[in-house]
């Protein structure tokens, strides 16, 4: 620039101010983008401080620390089971949308399809409608074939529900994969299904991982579609929701969401070093 | 014919999405728009053609302020949630340099655990005994509990609008990461100031963005069931609760089905217009 010439020889003092200026509108930013996380984080701060507060009710001032409602939890046969049941429904459904998210964008992303795009379009449909209209037309759509609820019924609401998440990840990731190492692997003699195993997959397996753990945390947390389908068996969100309505009842819930938090942190924490090793194996 | 082999293979490639996505999503739909047309009968789904459920629950002007409300509290908070979440999205793009990945986890993180526990966090800080009427009692500022903290509208916005904060972050991070740094540089040589520079060209290069945060904000809030459930009380219920109870405790499926049908209208028609006026917009563009 033309004027530092200028301003180099006049005393620091205007520049410093007007720097001064510029960093504390940095500043500002920056403090907005504190304030802002602490409040994200407030809700869950306050469910993990009352998980461990010995009071039934949950309001200041706190009584004293205790590990009973954890304990409490660990002995809660129902609250085991619920546990155990939406790890199953959650399992099966991001395996499930994952290989099929995988094969159609790949399909759709290699290949030409005649309306390709208004069939991206609508698979994308379940995440443009509100969950609770999902949850009534799945509902309508297994009593019109003559079934019951039941978890096999939440799994396949949660495989339909989770497709559109694995199908865009997925098609994002083929979008970008480097087209001249398939066609190396054909050249050199391999078919079409060799090269789709040997080459695309292994490729692509940061983002198999990241959309096995996305559709994984939306089913484990699903709850309206979850909500229309249940049988008998009940999933961890429909087994809380059923217990909030107990205040007695109450911290125990706590200590499950602060066990639930912690354990999603360590998902994203783990999808997150998955995510960084996944970039520098690109680069390098 | 190895051709038609491959050509089939490919289709057999997209069939389960077709099925899971396409064929269950399309029928499902259709059969809650024909339901949506029978006598209601406790005993069976289909019986005979009606517009009852319509004439009882469409034209009811109970219906009418509910959705309202619903399109009301949605649009706040999809206004509240983009206007706070925009500077963060821009520090993370702009500011955080090799911070950016990190910051990103750290405030995608919370939307990560229960969506349940995270709206019912916010019944613990606003209730009667709530957090924050005790530490007020606490602090000596106010004598009694205030009542009017929780069961209401406003309550449902604060809890839907936090809720829904990490939905606006990441498009528009997204949107902002795209914004040409050289266009930036170049507008500043020209003279341009900083809030020139921002608004003539980041913000309208981030419009993409800001737009499909709203959509993927609004759709899922105007039909929501938790958050007016546990925080709304009677005068914020939302259409997601008539439709709960059209099918719970009335089990009046064609009710239920003709309310979800209104619903997909009053939400699909304001976004099949704003799709269009981008598409015009985006080709006349290009």
């Amino acid at each position: 620039m033309s004027t530092t010439s200028v301003l180099t020889d006049i005393p620091a003092r205007p520049l410093t101010l007007k720097r001064a200026v510029r960093s504390a509108k940095r500043q500002w930013l920056w403090f907005y983008t504190l304030l802002f996380a602490v409040l994200l984080y407030l809700p869950s701060v306050f469910i993990l401080i009352f998980s461990f507060n010995s009071g039934i009710h949950i309001a200041f001032p706190l009584k004293d620390w205790t590990f009973d409602w954890y304990r409490q939890m660990a002995q809660d046969d129902a609250l085991l089971d619920a546990a155990l049941n939406s790890l199953k429904v959650a399992t099966a459904a991001s395996l499930c949308s994952t290989a099929i998210g995988t094969l159609g964008a790949f399909a759709l992303v290699r290949y030409r399809w005649p309306g390709g795009q208004a069939i991206t379009g609508l698979s994308m449909l379940p995440l443009l409608m509100p969950s609770i209209i999902m949850g009534i037309a799945l509902l309508v759509l297994l009593r019109a074939a003559g079934l019951d609820n039941s978890l096999v019924a939440i799994t396949f609401g949660h495989v339909v529900f989770c497709t559109p998440l694995a199908l865009s990840i997925m098609m994002s990731r083929f979008v970008t994969l480097d087209r001249s190492l398939e066609e190396a692997a054909m050249d050199l003699g391999a078919n079409e299904v060799r090269t789709f195993l040997k080459i695309t997959l292994p490729l692509s397996s940061a983002a198999i991982f990241a959309s096995i753990i996305l559709c994984f945390t939306t089913s484990i947390d699903e709850f309206v579609i979850a909500f229309f389908l249940s049988g008998t068996d009940v999933t961890l969100p429909l087994y809380i929701w059923g217990q909030l309505r107990f205040p007695s009842h109450l911290p125990e819930i706590l200590a499950l969401g602060s066990c639930m938090l912690l354990g999603s942190l360590c998902l994203v924490f783990l999808s997150e070093a998955l995510r960084r090793r996944g970039a520098k194996t690109q680069e390098g | 014919m190895p051709h038609l082999g491959r050509k089939i293979g490919r289709f057999l490639l997209l069939t389960p999405l077709g099925i899971s996505s396409i064929l269950t999503v399309s029928v499902s739909l259709a059969l809650i728009l024909v339901l949506s047309f029978q006598r209601t009968d406790q005993t069976a789904l289909f019986t005979e053609f009606s517009w009852a459920a319509y004439q009882d629950n469409i034209l009811h002007p109970l219906f009418w302020r509910v959705l309202a409300r619903s399109l009301t509290i949605s649009a706040l908070v999809t206004i509240v949630t983009v206007v706070l979440a925009y500077p963060v999205a821009y520090v993370v793009s702009f500011r955080a340099g090799r911070y950016k990945h990190a910051l990103l986890v750290i405030v995608s993180a919370p939307f990560f655990t229960s969506y349940l526990l995270r709206i019912f966090g916010w019944k613990i800080i606003l209730g009667f005994n709530g957090v924050l009427n005790s530490a007020l009692l606490g602090l000596g500022l106010i004598h009694e509990p205030l009542p009017f903290l929780v069961y209401n509208p406003a309550a449902v916005i604060i809890a839907l609008s936090h809720a829904y904060l990490a939905f606006a972050i990441l498009p528009i991070y997204v949107s902002l990461d795209r914004v040409e740094r050289a266009l930036l540089e170049a507008a500043s040589d020209l003279g341009a100031r900083p809030a020139k520079v921002f608004f003539k060209i980041v913000l309208p290069l981030s419009a993409p963005g800001v737009i499909s945060a709203a959509v993927l904000i609004f759709v899922p809030t105007v039909g929501d069931y938790i958050t007016p459930t546990l925080v709304g009380g009677p005068d914020g219920s939302m259409v997601a609760n008539l439709i709960q109870s059209a099918f719970g405790k009335a089990n009046d499926w064609p009710a239920g089905s003709a309310l979800s049908m209104a619903t997909i209208l009053a939400v699909g028609v304001p976004l099949l217009i704003a799709f269009s006026i981008g598409h015009r917009r985006a080709t006349a563009a290009s």
